[in-house]
């Protein structure tokens, strides 16, 4: 297809193993994924390996990623809902010189999409999988600094502070201000962090026909939704969950459902909302174009 | 009447004579129990037992809950006896600090029990707050702000706002005006006072203030060297103490 950038192993790097780790880490990886995507939203340690990128750029998800790719799938990488980003061109790069996989920036044919902090606006569907990069993956640490004491409280239920947070941000506020990370519980079970894609998002994460897997490298996490799972945004019955609206479209696509990225242009401040979701908004003015 | 806590032989000692042993009552509905006794007599490890905070090496702790049932509580699962904590039981810490989250609102603080209870209703969530915080005599218009900028008697009583909100039965204390100028520890008794009668609150107060445990307390046990040495009605044994150490403490008492 021509969207590929490349194709089969040409363009793979014979000195790596096939996506870079061995494969009894990528076992040992596996075997963790297995136990999150049966008990949904919980989080399971795992041995995470150094990766030759610093922490925070994405090393959970890479070491998922590489757990989970075969020679045959074709990957997608996006940043802030971007394909063409520094961390999402890197990252991508990296899975074609260690695994020359297919790779792809059109949502609907990758078989593997790694995400730093969006989630696509076509709707993702089965067989395919997300990978989410996780950066701090317990729901409970801003409250509770001790892991003993949050491990505890997810064992036991004992979710009550989750929402001393959103009574926080209503009494500072009016209204619940947290905008990404908005904490969920998963099939009635588990509070889980979502990682910091937006909130509006969220609803995408509910009963969604794509599996879901989570990486957190620092913090050596993983947890999974796996397809068709229940999540429900956590909210207050007279602050109930909303959805953020805008009062402009997209600059370049002038589309008015996507997430829409605030952009200053000039020194006067003059601002533009464009999609985030690169992928998206370009095949949207291609579709406009071609009507004209 | 069948008491709400039945405490059996409890033990727990760090070595000899060190903690808390063989030590035996029974605590009815309303009733406030002291129990004072010099530094080191074992009195915060009792309290630390009786709370479900500190597993005793024998003896047991029963608990009759609202509905009449019988709790062991350290047979009961963990999260039984969490349930407990934050629902029937209320905890007042000596340092506000260890019982209060800082970093949150005094509003929050208040809400968080209802909160873990399953009330999801911002509006009277608010509601109990403002009205707590009446109730403990702070200016209703601080709920928004950090308990940090409490002053300590405040701090104090927010923490006691924060363990009602759910309409405890029994109230754990340890040192509860520990720490306070006197006007603000009288103030605070007088509050405590009010609501134990009020709220027909069974207490556990841990003291070494005789004079706090002469104003609130209906029974006092005084402990030394991990022992229950005396025991009985307040005036009993502040008056007429029998126990030579009870003598002591009694006579240690400065009369200003």
């Amino acid at each position: 297809m021509s969207t590929h950038e490349h194709t089969g192993d040409a363009a793979r790097d014979g000195g790596y193993n096939f996506a870079y780790l061995d494969e009894q880490t990528k076992r040992s990886l596996r075997r963790g994924l297995l136990k999150a995507v049966a008990i949904p939203g919980y989080q399971v340690p795992f041995g995470g390996r150094e990766m030759p990128l610093p922490y925070g750029w994405g090393t959970g998800g890479m070491q998922v990623t590489a757990a989970v790719l075969g020679q045959d799938d074709v990957l997608k990488v996006i940043d802030q809902g971007a394909d063409d980003t520094t961390n999402a061109v890197s990252i991508r790069r990296f899975f074609v010189r260690t695994a020359g996989v297919q790779t792809t920036e059109r949502t609907e044919e990758a078989t593997v999409i790694q995400t730093r902090h969006r989630i696509p606006e076509i709707p993702l569907k089965s067989g395919q999988i997300m990978v989410f990069q996780v950066p701090i993956p317990e729901p409970l640490r801003f409250i509770e600094p001790s892991d003993s004491e949050t491990r505890t409280m997810h064992a036991l239920n004992d979710y009550g502070v989750m929402h001393v947070k959103l009574y926080e941000d209503i009494a500072t506020y009016g209204h619940i201000a947290t905008t990404y990370a908005y904490p969920v519980m998963v099939d009635g079970r588990y509070v889980m962090d979502p990682s910091p894609i937006p909130k509006f998002d969220n609803p995408k994460l509910a009963m969604s026909p794509a599996l879901m897997l989570f990486g957190a490298g620092r913090e050596k996490r993983l947890y999974a939704l796996p397809p068709h799972t229940p999540v429900v945004s956590l909210d207050f019955e007279d602050h109930p969950f909303e959805l953020p609206t805008w009062e402009h479209c997209c600059a370049f696509c002038g589309s008015t459902t996507s997430y829409l990225d605030e952009l200053i242009v000039d020194d006067q401040g003059t601002r533009q909302f464009v999609c985030s979701d690169t992928d998206y908004c370009s095949r949207n003015s291609a579709l406009q174009e071609a009507a004209q | 009447m069948t008491a709400i806590l039945s405490v059996r032989g409890v033990t727990h000692l760090y070595g000899a004579d060190k903690g808390c042993q063989d030590v035996n009552f029974d605590l009815h509905a309303g009733e406030v129990l002291g129990i004072v006794g010099e530094s080191g007599s074992g009195k915060s490890t009792l309290l630390g037992v009786l709370s479900g905070r500190l597993a005793p090496s024998c003896g047991s702790v029963v608990y009759r809950d609202s509905q009449g049932e019988a709790i062991d509580i350290y047979q009961a699962s963990e999260a039984r006896r969490r349930n407990l904590l934050r629902t029937e039981w209320g905890f007042v810490e000596q340092n506000p600090r260890d019982g209060l989250r800082m970093n949150v609102s005094a509003g929050a603080n208040i809400g968080e029990r209802q909160m873990a209870q399953g009330l999801r209703h911002y509006g009277r969530l608010r509601e109990a707050g403002l009205k707590w915080l009446r109730q403990v005599e702070i200016d209703p218009a601080r709920i928004d702000d950090l308990p940090g900028t409490f002053s300590g008697g405040m701090q104090q009583r927010l923490q006691i706002a924060r363990n009602l909100v759910s309409s405890p039965r029994l109230l754990f204390m340890d040192e509860p005006t520990g720490g306070l100028d006197v006007s603000v520890q009288a103030s605070l008794l007088d509050l405590l006072r009010g609501l134990v009668r009020e709220l027909q609150l069974a207490v556990v107060i841990v003291t070494h203030d005789l004079a706090v445990a002469r104003l609130l307390a209906d029974r006092l046990m005084v402990m030394r060297r991990s022992r229950v040495v005396e025991a009985g009605l307040t005036d009993q044994v502040l008056d007429d103490p029998q126990h030579a150490y009870s003598q002591l403490l009694v006579s240690s008492v400065l009369q200003p």
